[in-house]
């Protein structure tokens, strides 16, 4: 027994210090290298940008016939890319459901958040997130089938409704049927596909996601005419990138990377006349493209961060229209620049 | 033999607790670099740990309520809600892969070449796909191309349709009246049972006829078929031009779930039976025949109970299989505990906490699932005195 109980001892002795130690020193780790080891050094020791993206979604991020990357989130993802080391192609692209995506933010597994996610208040602030400035402002919508004679949300009463599962929608969706009073069954799903899919097989009256979403998936559905996106707004839903909360720098450096996309449409600046540009003597174009002042280098990019993400993708108009607007003639809307009657707006570059 | 003392280093006790030591503080001190790892992280995106988020309304809506829910109850009871889902998807899918299972078992032993054909192939293809893919395959090919048509679907016999929303079936409307035929029943049953083993042990020991018995049994019998048949209240299923009420509704998603965790684990029970049955020596065939037993009952009688006592452990292991499998409902949109969850995870960000919920739900399950298992094969196995 005593010998037992000696043994216990001398385990907890042995075990303390190390314990003790081990504590410690992660504690010391963190408060010294916090302003070193954030996430923006750590993405340019590595030289390649983790973008967490869809991936299932035309339009804003897609696999595309030629097995490439492409879609407006992911212009987003080789926008940061090139800003940070003038290559669009240093992304590595990660495929994140809706369930895993906030997880993969906080374990630090993507670097940045690029998949149409919703910014809402209790992910900005418990969820952990810090959202940039939204990239697309879309609302909520319900597609049904032609042949249904359904017309407004009032007619999917009593029906099964297809929703993808840990997105915005899935709420916003019961909250208004619960406004309406109606009573349906949500049928949730963890794919995207697999809502689609049972949505195609007649599993469910009415399908619902993000109105950009569904009018592109409505074109990969086996009889798109046979289809149509409901005249309802359900909701509001800005759509941006996220990153982890608690790193203002790396926070910071996503946000105007962002915001330099928008600006450069406001001045005009394409990914063809920038050279033309560069020549100019307006100070504030000079300031933006890093030519003058130190805006960039302030924040820990390279001076002309801004120059070399429009020089990559274009500016905010141009990968509206590649990914968005020609493909499935989706109006601008409220995404037109706030001098054209739109709601984007990009605080000064000063 | 006075010869020096054994060094340290090689002496087979000093070895054996150091050994020990050495083991204890790796672990310990794995866990807790894990541990510090885990809440610096928390800290770094300020976010607390704790289970006060389960009180809060859950807002988000799900399809099969087997118990009452509304968007409005908290986290917590939409959690309970997925659990009923799984614990039924879990209990019906145990009791129905081991009667698909013990089938499929004696029929590959069969003299009949077909059913032995018939069920080789059907252990081959199930034991060897994944089941990810037969739950899709279930669900996509099979229940989703059931006609969508309302106006005139299928009909099994009696009020039961077979539509793309699932079974729909009769089923006892729960009003007070309900429950009190529920009571006389059980009640009922019990009576039954009593006077039962009363007119077998009359019989037996006092060679009477224990006919006045056997009336009271048919009264009790009749008496109970009346409060099944009008007691209960039964509901139809109503049909109108796109919904159908009333009834119980059977999704296709608990179709999917149900049929793949059957079939996939039966596949296997049934191999278990198959080894069970061989290693009852031909002997003890022989034994029963000479007895003059038909197969049937030499089977029930001699072969099985022996079998019994080697199947139960593997048994065992396939039933924990099937409880943990159950979580890949996820996939086809049932809504079990693990999605309820994992939608709780997502909407709150707890996503440490709601693991810890899972898996303490899912340990607790099977090791109740392992404690019954392992008391029944007490039960059965040698008793020596």
């Amino acid at each position: 027994m005593s010998k037992w109980g000696s043994l216990l001892l001398a385990m907890m002795l042995a075990v303390a210090p190390i314990a003790a130690c081990s504590s410690s020193s992660d504690t010391a780790g963190t408060g010294e290298g916090e302003e070193s080891s954030g996430r923006l050094a750590t993405v340019l020791g590595r030289g390649s940008l983790v973008c967490g993206v869809n991936g299932q979604l035309p339009g804003f991020s897609f696999v595309n016939e030629t097995g490439e990357y492409s879609g407006m989130d992911v212009d987003l993802c080789k926008a940061i890319a090139a800003a940070m080391f003038d290559d669009p192609e240093a992304v590595e692209y990660r495929n994140l459901s809706a369930q895993e995506r906030f997880t993969a933010v906080q374990s630090g597994e993507v670097d940045v958040l690029i998949r149409n996610t919703t910014w809402t208040i209790s992910r900005d602030t418990s969820v952990g997130m810090e959202f940039s400035p939204t990239t697309f402002y879309d609302g909520q919508g319900m597609m049904v089938s032609t042949a249904s004679g359904i017309t407004a949300l009032e007619g999917l009463a009593g029906q099964s409704i297809c929703v993808q599962s840990g997105t915005t929608t899935e709420l916003n969706l019961t909250d208004q049927m619960r406004k309406i009073g109606a009573e349906f069954t949500p049928i949730v799903f963890d794919d995207e596909d697999a809502v689609y899919a049972a949505y195609a097989q007649g599993r469910c009256q009415g399908v619902t996601s993000d109105r950009s979403q569904l009018t592109a998936r409505r074109e990969t559905l086996p009889t798109p005419d046979d289809h149509v996106v409901l005249d309802v707004v359900m909701s509001k839903e800005p759509l941006g990138p996220a990153v982890a909360n608690g790193d203002t720098q790396w926070s910071d450096a996503v946000k105007w990377i962002t915001y330099a996309l928008i600006q450069a449409e406001e001045f005009g600046i394409t990914a063809e006349n920038i050279g033309e540009f560069e020549n100019s003597e307006d100070p504030s174009v000079r300031t933006f493209l890093g030519l003058e002042g130190s805006l960039g280098s302030d924040m820990g990019l390279p001076n002309d961060f801004a120059a070399r993400a429009v020089r990559a993708v274009g500016n905010y108009g141009e990968i509206y229209e590649r990914n968005i607007g020609e493909p499935f003639g989706l109006e601008r809307g409220p995404n037109e620049l706030w001098t054209n009657g739109g709601l984007l707006y990009s605080p000064p570059f000063r | 033999m006075d010869e020096e003392k054994i060094p340290l280093w090689r002496d087979d006790r000093v070895l054996k607790v150091v050994g020990q030591v050495i083991a204890v503080i790796v672990f310990v001190t794995v866990m807790l670099i894990l541990g510090s790892n885990i809440a610096r992280n928390f800290q770094a995106l300020g976010i607390t740990f704790g289970f006060d988020f389960l009180g809060r309304a859950a807002s988000f809506g799900i399809g099969d309520t087997p118990i009452p829910y509304t968007p409005s109850d908290s986290y917590g009871r939409a959690i309970l809600v997925g659990l009923v889902n799984s614990l039924r998807v879990m209990i019906l899918g145990i009791i129905l892969a081991t009667v698909v299972g013990i089938t499929v078992g004696i029929a590959r032993l069969s003299d009949n070449w077909l059913l032995r054909q018939i069920a080789g192939t059907y252990v081959e293809l199930f034991r060897n796909t994944p089941l990810l893919l037969q739950l899709f395959c279930w669900y996509f090919a099979v229940f989703l191309n059931l006609p969508g048509d309302l106006q005139n679907p299928p009909r099994l016999p009696g009020p039961i349709f077979l539509t793309q929303r699932g079974v729909d079936m009769p089923w006892p409307s729960g009003t007070l009246q309900t429950w009190l035929s529920v009571a006389f029943l059980l009640v009922s049953a019990v009576l039954a049972l009593i006077v039962w083993r009363r007119r077998v042990m009359v019989m037996v020991q006092r060679g009477e006829s224990g006919r006045s018995l056997q009336l009271i049994l048919i009264v009790i019998g009749v008496l109970a078929l009346l409060a099944l048949v009008f007691g209960l209240q039964w509901e139809r299923p109503n049909l109108s031009d796109n919904a159908i009420t009333g009834g119980l509704n059977l999704s296709p998603e608990f179709g999917a779930v149900l049929f793949g965790l059957v079939f996939y684990t039966a596949a296997f029970i049934a191999e278990v039976v198959r080894a069970g049955i061989q290693s009852v020596t031909k002997g003890q065939w022989e034994a029963a025949r000479a007895l003059g037993l038909q197969p049937g009952l030499a089977m029930r009688l001699v072969i099985f109970p022996q079998a019994l006592r080697v199947m139960i452990p593997p048994l065992t292991s396939e039933y924990l299989n099937l409880a943990k499998n159950s979580s890949l409902a996820i996939a086809v949109g049932y809504a079990d505990v693990y999605a309820t969850s994992f939608t709780t995870s997502n909407q709150t960000g707890r996503t440490i906490e709601m693991i810890l919920i899972l898996m303490a739900t899912y340990l607790a399950i099977n090791l109740i699932i392992s404690l019954g298992m392992n008391t029944f094969n007490r039960s059965v196995q040698l008793k020596e005195r």
